[in-house]
C-alpha cells in the first residue's frame, strides 16, 4: 500500500509533460473561445477544486460525505455576506453585508466553511462508514432550510447578488481597468477564467504534496484500518477532523468561485443533487486521486452543458418542449451509468484507466475504501479471507458485533 | 387538542409508511451490508406502474402488479449489479446504488414530467370521523395495511427459512455459509421484499392528503433514511419505531409551523433530519442498532 502515494504517482506514471501542455492550452484558450466555453471552464475549475476536497475526505480518508453541497453554500454565501453591502432586493427583503474587501471576504468565507466542517467533526468522528454518509445528508437538508430562511444573509429563494472580485485594485469585471490582450477584450469571464485556473493549480499542488507526505499516508492508513493507524501512532480523531476541515475549505473555495460565476447564487443550486454530483465526480475520476478528481469534475460538469449547447445538432436529443430524452436527462443517464461502470469494472476510475493502474492497485482500492478492517470477502464462498492488500496484516483485527 | 390528535394520527400513519420503506433499507442492509440509495427510485417505479395500470386493471390488481414491478426492479439491481463485484466493499456498492438511482430516477421523472398522477384509490378524498378527530380515510387505510404488512414481515422474518437464513447471515456470514445458507439467495429475497414494500409505501405517499404521485415523490421517500438510521440500520424493530418517530415529529413540526415560525418554514422535512442528528450524537448506531465493538 505504501508504495503508492495517493497523489497519483506523478514521477512514475509521469504525464507531467501532458499536464504542462494542458495548462498552456488552458492559458491561451480565452483568446479563442466564446463566452459559453469561458463560463463552462469557470464551473469546471470550481468543481475541480471542490472535487479535490471531497476526494481528500472520501477517497483518501474513506469518510463518505454527502454534505459537500452544504459547505459549498457556506463558501458562496459567506463570500456574498462578507463582501456585500446592505441593500434592498426584490420582494421587500433586505440583505446585510460587511463590505469587506473581496480578497479578505473570500479568505474569510473559506475559513468559515472550514469552521463549519470543524463543528460537524464531533459527529463525524463518532460515526463510521455508511452512518456518516447518511448523517451527512442531514447537513444538506438543514443547510437548504437555513439558506431559504435566513433571508438577511442569503436573500432567500432568489438568492442575492455577489460583489465582483478584485485583487489589489484590479477588478474582475468588464472594465476598471479596461484590458485588451492581443486584440481580445478581457472582460469579466476572461479574468475569472484565469483566477479559477490559478486557484485550481494551487489547490492541486497543495493536495498532491499533502498526499505524498506524512499526512497523506496517515489518512490512507485511517481509510484502510483505523486500528492499524492508531497503533502506528496516528491520532485518528485529529486526522479525521483535519480531513473534514480541509475538505470543507476546498468546498468553500469552490463555493466562492461558483458565487462569482453565477453572480447571483440561489439556494436551490446547493441541493442534494449537487452533493451527489460531486460524489459522481470523484468516483468517475478515481477515488483517492487528485488528478482523477479534476478529470471527473471536468467530465461531470461539462457533459450536460456541452450536450445542451449542441443539442440542435445531436439528433438523439429532444428539443425543449418535445417529449423524449433531453440533454440534461441524457447527461444524467451517462453519469449514472458511468458510476456503475466504474465501480463494476474499473474501480480506479478514469485516473486508473489512463495510467494503466486499473489492475492491482485499483482492485486493492475497491476492497479497502471502508474504514472497517473486515474484508468483505465472504460473499458466496464465505471462506476466502485473504486480504488482497495485506494492509491489516500488521495487526490482528477481530471485529465483533454484540447486541446491546 | 383535536388538532393535536389529528396531527398525531396523521403522523403515526405517515410513520408506518416510512416504516415500510425503512424496513426495506434494514432488510437489505442486514442481508448484504449495502445501504440501498436506489430505494427512492424503486418506490417511484412501483408507484408509477400502479398509476399507469390502475385504469385497466382496477386499483387492487394494479397495486399487486406495481409491487411485482418494484420487486422485479429491486431484484434486477441486485442480480445484475450489486452481486457482481465479489470483493467490493459495502460503501462502494452504496455509491453504485446512487448511480442506479440517478439513472432510474431521471428516467421516471422524465416520464412523469409535470403531471400529478392519481391512483383512483377506493378512499379518494373522503374523511372519516374517529371520535372527535377527522382524518383522511386513506391515512387510516395506510395504517391498517402497513400494520398488516409489518406483522407479516415480522412473522416471515421469525419463522420462514428465508427469515432465519437472513438473520443468520447478518449475525455471522461465514458460519451461515458453512451451514449451507446461500448468501446470494438471502440477498435476492431481501431485495425483492424491499422493492415490494417500497411500492406499497409509494402508493400511500400518493394518496390523500397528498394530491398524487409526482416527479418528486422519490425525494419524499428519502425521509425514510432518517427513520432507518434513527432506529438503527440493522434493526427491523428499529425501522418501525424510527419510522413512527420521524412521522410523528414531521407531522407535528409541519402542523405547528406557525407557532414555531422562529425556526423558519417549511419545518416538516428538516425536522426529520434534525431528529436524526440528535439521535446519532447520542447513540451513533441508532436507538436499536448493534453497536460495533472492535477488539484488537
Amino acid at each position: 500500500m505504501f508504495d503508492r502515494p495517493g497523489g497519483g504517482g506523478f514521477r512514475r506514471h509521469g504525464p507531467r509533460g501532458v499536464i504542462v501542455l494542458l495548462v498552456i492550452v488552458l492559458v491561451v484558450l480565452p483568446l479563442y473561445v466564446d463566452a459559453f466555453w469561458l463560463q463552462m471552464g469557470l464551473f469546471v475549475f470550481a468543481a475541480g477544486i471542490g472535487a479535490i476536497g471531497l476526494n481528500l475526505l472520501t477517497g483518501t480518508t474513506g469518510q463518505l460525505s454527502l454534505a459537500h453541497a452544504f459547505f459549498l453554500a457556506v463558501g458562496a454565501y459567506g463570500y456574498a455576506y462578507f463582501s456585500g453591502t446592505n441593500t434592498q432586493i426584490g420582494g421587500g427583503v433586505e440583505v446585510g453585508g460587511l463590505e469587506l474587501p473581496p480578497l479578505l471576504a473570500a479568505v474569510l468565507a473559506v475559513a468559515l466553511a472550514g469552521f463549519a466542517g470543524l463543528l460537524f467533526s464531533p459527529i463525524a468522528g463518532r460515526l463510521r462508514g455508511i452512518y456518516l454518509g447518511v448523517a451527512s445528508l442531514s447537513l444538506v437538508f438543514i443547510g437548504q432550510h437555513v439558506l431559504l430562511n435566513a433571508r438577511s444573509l442569503t436573500g432567500g429563494f432568489y438568492g442575492r447578488d455577489t460583489a465582483p472580485f478584485s485583487l489589489f485594485g484590479f477588478t474582475f469585471t468588464n472594465e476598471d481597468p479596461p484590458l485588451t490582450v492581443l486584440n481580445v477584450p478581457f472582460g469579466q469571464r476572461e479574468r475569472l477564467w484565469y483566477l479559477g485556473l490559478v486557484l485550481l493549480i494551487l489547490c492541486y499542488l497543495f493536495a498532491s504534496n499533502l498526499l505524498r507526505g506524512r499526512p497523506g499516508r496517515a489518512l490512507q492508513t485511517i481509510r484502510d484500518s483505523e486500528i492499524a493507524a492508531a497503533t502506528m501512532g496516528v491520532n485518528v480523531r485529529v486526522y479525521k477532523a483535519a480531513a473534514f476541515v480541509l475538505s470543507s475549505m476546498y468546498a468553500g473555495l469552490a463555493g466562492v468561485l461558483v458565487a462569482l460565476a453565477f453572480q447571483r447564487p440561489v439556494p436551490d443550486y446547493f441541493n442534494l443533487g449537487l452533493s451527489i454530483t460531486y460524489l459522481a465526480m470523484i468516483v468517475i475520476g478515481g477515488l483517492g486521486s487528485v488528478r482523477g478528481a479534476v478529470v471527473g469534475a471536468a467530465f461531470v460538469t461539462a457533459l450536460p452543458q456541452v450536450l445542451t449547447h449542441y443539442s440542435d445538432s445531436l439528433p438523439f436529443l429532444a428539443q425543449p418542449g418535445e417529449s423524449g430524452v433531453g440533454p440534461a436527462e441524457f447527461a444524467n443517464y451517462a453519469y449514472g451509468a458511468a458510476i456503475i461502470l466504474v465501480i463494476l469494472v474499473a474501480p480506479g476510475g478514469l485516473a486508473g484507466v489512463f495510467s494503466g493502474r486499473s489492475g492491482r492497485a485499483a482492485h486493492a482500492r475497491s476492497t479497502v475504501t471502508s474504514p472497517s478492517p473486515e474484508p468483505n470477502s465472504s460473499v458466496g464462498d464465505g471462506l476466502d479471507r485473504n486480504d488482497p492488500t495485506g494492509t491489516a496484516s500488521s495487526v490482528t483485527v477481530n471485529k465483533e458485533a454484540r447486541h446491546t | 387538542m383535536t388538532y393535536f390528535g389529528e396531527l398525531l394520527i396523521n403522523g403515526i400513519s405517515l410513520g408506518f409508511i416510512y416504516g415500510l420503506i425503512a424496513l426495506g433499507f434494514v432488510v437489505i442492509y442486514k442481508a448484504t451490508e449495502v445501504v440501498n440509495f436506489a430505494q427512492g427510485s424503486v418506490l417511484l417505479l412501483g408507484a408509477y406502474v400502479v398509476a399507469r395500470t390502475h385504469a385497466s386493471l382496477g386499483f387492487t390488481l394494479a397495486v399487486v402488479v406495481g409491487a411485482a414491478a418494484g420487486a422485479l426492479g429491486a431484484f434486477l439491481i441486485e442480480f445484475l449489479l450489486v452481486r457482481r463485484p465479489r470483493h467490493a466493499d459495502p460503501i462502494a456498492l452504496a455509491i453504485l446504488t446512487i448511480g442506479v438511482d440517478i439513472a432510474l430516477a431521471t428516467d421516471l421523472t422524465r416520464r412523469i414530467g409535470q403531471r400529478v398522477l392519481s391512483f383512483d384509490d377506493p378512499w379518494g378524498n373522503s374523511k372519516v370521523d374517529l371520535g372527535p378527530f377527522t382524518v383522511p380515510q386513506a391515512r387510516i387505510a395506510a395504517m391498517v395495511v402497513s400494520v398488516v404488512l409489518v406483522a407479516l414481515f415480522f412473522t416471515a422474518f421469525k419463522y420462514t427459512s428465508w427469515g432465519v437464513a437472513t438473520r443468520a447471515t447478518a449475525e455471522d456470514p461465514e458460519a451461515a455459509a458453512l451451514m449451507g445458507i446461500s448468501r446470494g439467495r438471502v440477498s435476492m429475497v431481501s431485495w425483492i421484499v424491499a422493492g415490494a414494500l417500497a411500492t406499497v409505501a409509494g402508493v400511500f405517499l400518493g394518496t390523500s392528503p397528498s394530491p398524487g404521485l409526482n416527479n418528486t415523490s422519490n425525494l419524499t421517500a428519502l425521509n425514510a433514511f432518517p427513520a432507518a438510521v434513527v432506529g438503527g440500520l440493522d434493526s427491523t424493530e428499529g425501522a418501525v419505531v424510527g419510522g413512527l418517530l420521524i412521522g410523528v415529529v414531521q407531522s407535528l413540526a409541519a402542523g405547528y409551523n406557525d407557532q414555531l415560525s422562529f425556526l423558519g418554514s417549511p419545518l416538516g422535512d428538516v425536522a426529520a433530519y434534525g431528529v436524526m442528528l440528535i439521535v446519532l450524537l447520542w447513540r451513533p448506531s441508532g436507538l436499536f442498532g448493534t453497536r460495533e465493538v472492535t477488539r484488537v
